[in-house]
């Protein structure tokens, strides 16, 4: 009796379900995300003691965050990264919110091939496109050594166009119609269509926009460092620099300041995002 | 005397709706094109063998034969597509197990799920490759006394990272839109569980892993920092690092212009992508007409 109502207790504890399947997942999340993480946090406060008889251990430490906040060259770099960032996200959504509106305008386009023309480059390996856009530029006359910041930010925006055009599209094309006859109908001038009704419904298109230029601008390694032929620095140029010369804990002590700023940016626009249409939408 | 033709309202409208038609088509069309000069440019160039863009030879297709001799490009390319397939197939596979399981989960290891599936699709990709090779490192010296245990196998994991996530939010909104009593009825209809999430749950969310499937090989085909962190020794690379496209190119254009070989390259590519993207747009359109006509009938 109590051996078979143990052996059923097993059973039931052993017994398929479905939400069993997440483990795997969950696992790997945790090894590969949240571990590596707390590694940079740990390394971020802390430094590497070598000890007299040639062993190496971690202490305590603030050096980090002491060498970043004390340092001009690095305070430097972080507000040149978040002024290119903010520029970059603005010229994207000026040259791209009118994009997308036209394209989803069915009196201007009704072919959705040239959406998916714009949205191409993003599958032509960016590498190469990049290098192609540094050809053409010296080509033009625009060197990098001589101008960096324009032909950074050149390339910036050639890089990140597609990634506003698709969130504003699927934003545009839901736009209520209905609202903004109604305005038009009711005496609006096209200037006040546009501001009282067009803009606040693509609002979250703006928003999942703009996120999906910010961030990834700030901490660009490839775009800068190829354009401006190395004389420009941004954020992620400055974190693999430090890495690339072993100096982990300061490289950590930024990669957290990077993690803070986007944990920031998240929270700063919740209220706004719609439910998930980010890089997802590609498809 | 010359009286001014009255213009009716409704011509004035028609020559407003045509200017912004001509205007609105302008616009798109200058930015399209020149959103591709770069890719054009560097095609067009591919015809003729000089050694940098801008500079025009006769026309001929030596850099096409260059291309096919060219032993470098050839194995960043294989590494790169077995690498995209392979990640692929992993992070589909553990993406839509882990959105089956945690879909169907209780409410507090849903949230630790959805949220720690956040992190790295917000996550700057160089704090992602940071990271992993932090963890790699301290792994090698702590787990496998001091090796360097940075191969094939780390490069994966630093993809599958990358693209998970994507998997897992492109399945998830299938199992939503499913109706939750099917799965019930294919157990009352007597199936085992393995049954009825073969036969009833896959072919409802099937569009979600496909899609969830290719984003994660572009993912995987453009990425340049996680792999330039993450890579080791192997694949066809054999004892040398492994060399993707992404690296190769980084590494070309690092010291001067993009390498002549690499062009023809490009028009490669380009033709794949748009061949890709015109098959897509046309089955779609011919999928939505047929559900059009049947629902018409």
């Amino acid at each position: 009796m109590e051996k078979s109502r143990a052996k059923r207790s097993a059973e039931r504890f052993f017994a398929f379900k479905r939400s069993y399947l997440s483990f795997p997942y969950a696992l790997f999340l945790v090894l590969f995300v949240i571990l590596p993480i707390l590694i940079i946090v740990l390394y971020a406060f802390t430094e590497t003691v070598y000890a007299a008889d040639g062993t190496e251990s971690l202490t305590f430490s603030w050096a980090a965050l002491v060498s970043f906040f004390t340092s001009p060259t690095k305070l430097n770099v972080l507000v040149v990264s978040l002024f290119l960032g903010i520029l970059n996200t603005l010229i994207c959504l000026v040259i791209g919110y009118p994009l997308a509106y036209l394209l989803a305008d069915k009196k201007v386009n009704k072919n959705v091939v040239l959406v998916m023309l714009f949205v191409m480059p993003m599958w032509i390996n960016f590498v190469l496109r990049t290098g192609a856009t540094r050809d053409v530029l010296n080509w033009l006359g625009i060197r990098g050594g001589d101008h960096p910041y324009v032909s950074t930010m050149i390339g910036l925006v050639y890089n990140y166009l597609p990634f506003t055009i698709l969130p504003l599209y699927t934003t545009m094309i839901k736009l209520d119609k209905s609202q903004i006859e109604a305005a038009r109908d009711l005496g609006a001038n096209p200037f006040q269509t546009f501001i009282h009704s067009i803009l606040p419904q693509s609002v979250p298109g703006i928003v999942s926009a703009a996120e999906m230029v910010f961030m990834p601008t700030m901490s660009s390694y490839v775009i800068s460092d190829t354009l401006s032929e190395g004389k420009l620095t941004l954020f992620g140029n400055i974190i693999y620099l430090n890495f690339s010369q072993s100096q982990w804990n300061e490289g950590s002590f930024m990669a957290l300041v990077m993690l803070v700023l986007i944990a920031i940016s998240m929270v700063a626009t919740r209220k706004f995002r719609g439910d998930g249409e980010r890089k997802v939408g590609a498809w | 005397m010359v009286s001014a033709k009255p213009v009716s309202n409704e011509t004035k409208i028609k020559r407003q709706s045509l200017l912004r038609k001509v205007f609105g088509q302008c616009y798109i069309w200058i930015f399209l094109i020149l959103m591709y000069v770069p890719i054009l440019v560097l095609i067009a160039s591919s015809f003729t063998d000089t050694d940098v863009i801008g500079q025009w030879g006769d026309f001929n297709l030596n850099l096409y034969g260059r291309l096919f001799q060219d032993e470098e490009i050839g194995i960043a390319l294989a590494n790169t597509i077995v690498l995209a397939l392979v990640s692929g197939l992993v992070s589909t596979l553990l993406g839509t197990l882990g959105a089956i399981g945690t879909f169907y989960s209780k409410k507090h290891w849903r949230t630790f799920c959805e949220t720690t599936t956040q992190i790295p699709v917000v996550n700057a990709e160089i704090v992602i490759a940071l990271s992993l090779t932090v963890l790699f490192v301290f792994a090698g010296n702590y787990l496998f006394q001091g090796t360097n245990i940075f191969s094939f196998w780390t490069l994966l994991v630093g993809h599958v990272i990358l693209s998970v996530p994507f998997v897992y939010l492109s399945v998830k909104p299938k199992l939503q839109q499913m109706d939750p009593a099917l799965y019930e009825a294919a157990l009352d209809l007597g199936c085992t569980q393995r049954q009825a999430l073969l036969k009833a749950t896959l072919p409802e969310i099937l569009p979600g892993i496909a899609s969830g499937f290719l984003l994660a090989i572009t993912l995987s085909l453009d990425d340049f920092i996680v792999t330039a962190f993450t890579r080791g020794a192997g694949l066809f690379s054999g004892e040398k690092t492994i060399e993707t496209l992404s690296t190769l190119v980084q590494a070309k254009i690092k010291k001067g212009p993009i390498p002549p070989t690499m062009r023809p390259l490009t028009t490669f590519i380009f033709l794949f992508v748009l061949a890709i993207v015109l098959g897509v747009t046309i089955y779609r359109n011919v999928q939505s007409r047929k559900a059009k006509h049947r629902r018409g009938r």
